[in-house]
Order: structure tokens, then sequence, then C-alpha cells
């Protein structure tokens, strides 16, 4: 989303630049002549962004207990794997996990649902579900030792591998 | 309850036996009934050369202390050793309030030994039985546990499970890498032995009704995938691969059938499979969540998990007809049923202000009693004779094994030395 706002920003000023230029034929006033800096400034902002493409996103989203809703910061999140993911056939493990709390059957079985619910938000923003594996290892594979609730809000999560 | 809780904590450690076990665990007995049975289990005679691998009478000993319903006289108590009824001296137990003497021989046969002990009653002064076992060169805690049941029968009137065997998932690091064990011991946890050890979780070992077999998860595919394993040959079927969840295996009680849960249709669902044609039938359509299911004894229903309702609880599924009907109504958080083999009973995790203990619902009238006090309890097993069950606990941040009378009055923890241990699966006779 921050990515194609910026682009669209990148455009305006491109385009302002452009009336700009058609503008100082008819006013020659100083300011104009500043506007072509201006245009490389957004330039290599765009530049720092493509790098920022580049930089691994955050992989691991987080549920409360119980839970399979996602947050509005793993909606942001995902929205920017997808971005990433969307016309690369690579495939993608998504591995549901849950915290030590209720049963490990039940457990395995809500690990799924949350991996589910990270997929089919994936697959709304146009991923190829056919490149999305989900994988529920329960409680069996914690993140975090310990019987105490911050090692569980660890645990209770969505891989994306 | 409470007054169980203050009463004396009788502590009694089973020496670990040297065989190449690993991980062997150790009984602390935090609690009895109020008035368990006084017995003196005195020591036998040895009509072998040298000495014995195992203390015969103090394993029978241990094995009734952790039943909670007696309380043997320590041996440093008993004021003579009588070897035969006829060698008792009624007056010297009478002033020690011991009710019952056992007397005992061991012989050394062609290729191991025999046992012959005598149940006495102290009051009534007369033998209630003598009797015998024959085990082999290994087999001295068989024998114990073997006399220990018929003991314990005599004089309960409930069939002894002190020759039962337990199997449980072990956990340790190897060189900073988990590493999941499926284990197998005696009861009291001695004997521990390694059945197969993962690099990947392995989880709900459950015996078949013959106890010749076991069902499991495994993830050493990369997926969860049901296996089967026979413990005599060590033969391994995969059962299932299919896309998703496959957990939860149970046996019918015929031994046929499992039950189990595939998410393959998009949620966890519960399917029978057929062993011997290998088909599937799907039993639940539902949306939500259905799993854990177990087998009714009579083989006609099960009685499974659910959060259809919003939260787990626990249901039962008459095969016949597919009808689903609740069963929990006490609490936001019921699940993993387990059913006595009378049938009259379900065991369960049941949430109880916020912490999960093992709890038992009367079937027939609804009625929910909790029988624990330590948090984070999952996984109970029920014995064979329907008197205790094992389920899986916590100590600090350990996993450990623990036992509940299913009256609540008896308790007792099995920690490991090392490792966690969890998930327990009480045997079934294996006779």
């Amino acid at each position: 989303m921050l990515k194609s706002v910026k682009t669209g920003l990148g455009l305006a000023c491109v385009l302002a630049v452009m009336a700009g230029c058609s503008n100082t034929n008819s006013d020659k006033s100083s300011g104009e002549e500043y506007t072509q800096p201006e245009v490389d400034t957004q330039v290599e902002t765009t530049v720092v962004d493509e790098s920022e493409k580049m930089a691994p996103l955050e992989n691991v989203v987080y549920f409360d207990f119980d839970e399979s809703l996602l947050k509005p910061e793993t909606r942001e999140l995902l929205i920017r794997h997808a971005d990433r993911m969307r016309g690369t056939p690579a495939a993608v493990r998504l591995e549901g996990h849950a915290d030590e709390l209720g049963t490990r059957e039940y457990n395995l079985a809500l690990g799924e649902r949350r991996a589910n619910a990270v997929r089919d938000f994936l697959v709304l923003q146009g991923v190829d579900a056919a490149n999305l594996e989900v994988i529920s290892y329960g409680e069996e594979r914690p993140a975090q030792m310990g019987s105490n609730e911050a090692a569980r809000a660890m645990n209770r999560r969505v891989v994306i591998n | 309850m409470i007054k169980s809780l203050l009463k004396t904590v009788a502590i009694i450690v089973i020496a670990s036996v040297s065989l190449g076990a690993r991980a062997q665990l150790v009984v602390d007995i935090t609690s009895g009934i109020d008035d368990p049975t006084p017995i003196a289990v005195s020591p036998f005679s040895w009509s072998g050369g040298g000495v014995l691998k195992e203390d015969v009478s103090g394993i029978i000993s241990a094995d009734l202390r952790r039943s909670g319903l007696f309380s043997p006289v320590p041996k440093e108590d008993m004021l003579s050793f009588p070897k035969t009824p006829e060698d008792v001296v009624f007056r010297d137990w009478r002033i020690l309030g011991t009710e019952y003497i056992v007397t005992g021989r061991i012989e050394p046969q062609a290729s191991g030994y025999l046992l012959t002990f005598d149940l006495v009653n102290v009051f009534g002064q007369h033998k209630m039985f003598t009797k015998q076992v024959r085990g082999g060169q290994t087999q001295l805690r068989d024998i114990a546990h073997r006399a220990a049941d018929e003991i314990f029968e005599a004089i309960t009137g409930i069939r002894g499970a002190f020759s039962t065997e337990m199997v449980y998932v072990h956990e340790e690091s190897r060189g900073g890498k988990p590493s999941y064990v499926l284990m197998r011991s005696d009861i009291d946890g001695a004997r521990a032995k390694q059945l197969r050890r993962f690099s990947a979780p392995v989880m709900s070992p459950m015996w078949s009704p013959n106890g010749q077999e076991l069902a499991y998860v495994s993830f050493e595919t990369g997926r969860p995938a049901i296996f089967r394993e026979n413990l005599r040959t060590g033969e391994r079927k995969q059962l299932t691969n299919f896309k998703g969840i496959n957990s939860s295996p149970t046996w019918s009680p015929d031994g046929t059938k499992l039950a189990m849960v595939l998410s393959k249709d998009g949620n966890p669902e519960i399917y029978v499979l057929d062993l011997a044609s290998g088909k599937f039938t799907r039993m639940t359509r539902h949306f939500s969540i259905d799993t854990e299911p177990n087998w009714m004894p009579d083989g006609k229903s099960l009685v499974f998990t659910s959060d259809r309702g919003g939260k787990p609880q626990i249901y039962q599924l008459t095969l016949a007809t597919g009808q689903v009907d609740r069963l929990t109504f006490d609490g936001d958080y019921n699940a993993r049923p387990r059913v006595s083999p009378d049938g009259k009973t379900l065991v369960m995790v049941h949430r109880n202000r916020g912490t999960f203990t093992i709890a038992t619902m009367d079937i027939n009238s609804g009625r929910m009693r909790v029988l624990t006090e330590t948090t984070l309890d999952e996984s109970p097993s029920i014995a064979p004779n329907g008197a205790m069950l094992m389920y899986a606990t916590k100590r600090g941040d350990k996993g450990i094994l623990a036992a509940v009378s299913l009256d609540a009055g008896v308790k007792y923890n099995l920690p490991s030395q090392r490792g966690d241990v969890r998930e327990p699966a009480w045997s079934p006779y294996f006779d």
C-alpha cells in the first residue's frame, strides 16, 4: 500500500512539473526554475522505495487467545507481503501455531484456522492460492518456551515462509 | 478436597532400573484417601542363590501405596517377617493396626521365578488365598505387579491395573535441537524404554484395544500424518497423507476401525477409517472445528470436541443416524473427552476460573466435577479399571505426568528426571 501511494505521489509530482514546464514558457518566474531539482529529489525517493522493496518483511503475524481474526497491523503487513507474492511463482508455506493453553489436538485445528485466515486474506489480495501451502503445528513447536503470557503471545502465530 | 490436601505428603521413590532405560519417571504421592487400609507385605523369602535383582515385596507395597487406598507398613516397623501364614503372630500385627498381611516365597525355576504368596486377614485371623505367579528371568517386576493386582482385587473388589503400561511423549534438547521420543514404560514409570525417536513432533499416541498396536501422529513427513505401529514386530504403516490436518486417531472398541480428524475438506471433520477395507467415511459436516473423537464402549457413538457453539464443548455423535447432541454446558472450554470403561463418566479438559484442569462429568445427570488443582492440565487417559486416570501437567516450566483417581481422592506425580513428558496413554489390560 505504502509503495503504491508513493509511486502515485511521484507521478503526481512529475505531472505537476510537466504542467509547470508548460507554464514557464509564458511566465518566466524564478520559482519554476527550481521545480526541476525537486523532480530529481522525487526520483531519488523512488529509488529508496525500490531498495526497501528488497528488504525482508516481518514474516510472523500474531493472534489473540482462541482467535483467528487478523489484527489491523497484520492486515497491513499481509498487504505488503501480497504485493511481493503476486506474479511470482514461488511457493509459500503458512505455518500456523497455537500457545500451550488448551488441548493439543484442538490447538492443531486452531493453528490451521489461523494459517487459513492468512491464506484467505492473501488470496483476496490477488495471490495465487496454488502457491500457498497451509500447515499447522498446533502447540508442538513453540517460538518461545515458558508458561507465561509473554511467551504465549509470541507462540500464537502464523509464520510466512 | 482440602482435608486431603492437608494430609501429610508421603513420598516414595521407586529406584530406577538401569536396563539402559532413559528418562526414568519417579513417583511422588501427593494425596491419598483419608483412611487407607493398613497392609503389611512381609519381605519374601528367596530359595535361590545370590541376591534377587528386584525387591518384589517392596514393589507390591509401592503399587498398593500408589493406589491411594492402602497404607503399607514400612519394613522397619514390622516386628517380624513371616514367610507363611502359619508364621503370622496375629497379636503383633493387631498392635500395629495392620488389617492384612501378605507373605510370600520366591523359588528359582528352570528359566525364571515362581512366587507363591498368601493374603491373610488379621482381624478375621484367616488366610484369604494362596496364589502363584510365574515369570521369566527379566520378569520379576511383572511378577510383583501381577501379585499386587490379585491382592488389590481380593480386598477392594476392583480389578488391579498395576500390570498395565503406558506410552508417552518425551521431549528433550539434543545439541540445541528438540528431539521427540515415543516412550513406553510400566504404569509406575519403571522400565521406561524408547520406542522411536523423531526429529519432528510426535503426538496423540493411542493403544489398540488388544494392547498390541499403537496409532499416533507424526510430523516426520513435514506434515501431520497418522501412523500405525505393531509393538511386537516394530512394523509400521502410514495410514493417512491428506492435505491439512491428519490427527487424533482412536481405535474402536473392537479394534476394526480408527476414528480420526482430517481437514482435507477445508476444515477439521471427524472420519472413521475401516482398517480392513481402507475406506474412509466422513462423520461430521460443519464449518467449525470438530476434533478429538473418542468411542463410547459400545462402539455405537463417538464423543468429540467442537466449537460449533462458539466455544469448544463436547458433543456426542450417534454413528447410525449422524445425530449430534451437545453434552457439556458448564464453562466456556471443555475439550479432549475420554469415556470411562463403563460408559458412564466423561473425562475432559475443563477451563475453571482461567486455569485448565481435568474434570469428570456424569453423562446421565450432566454433573461436572473438577478433579485436579494443578494448572495447564491436559491429555487425560483412563485406566482400564476406571479407577484412576493419568494426565499431563506443568510443574514450573517443565512438563510432567500426574495421576488422579476418578473420585479425586488419590493423587500422585510422575515427573521425568530430565526433559518434558506429556500425552500419557494408559494401556488396556494385556489379557
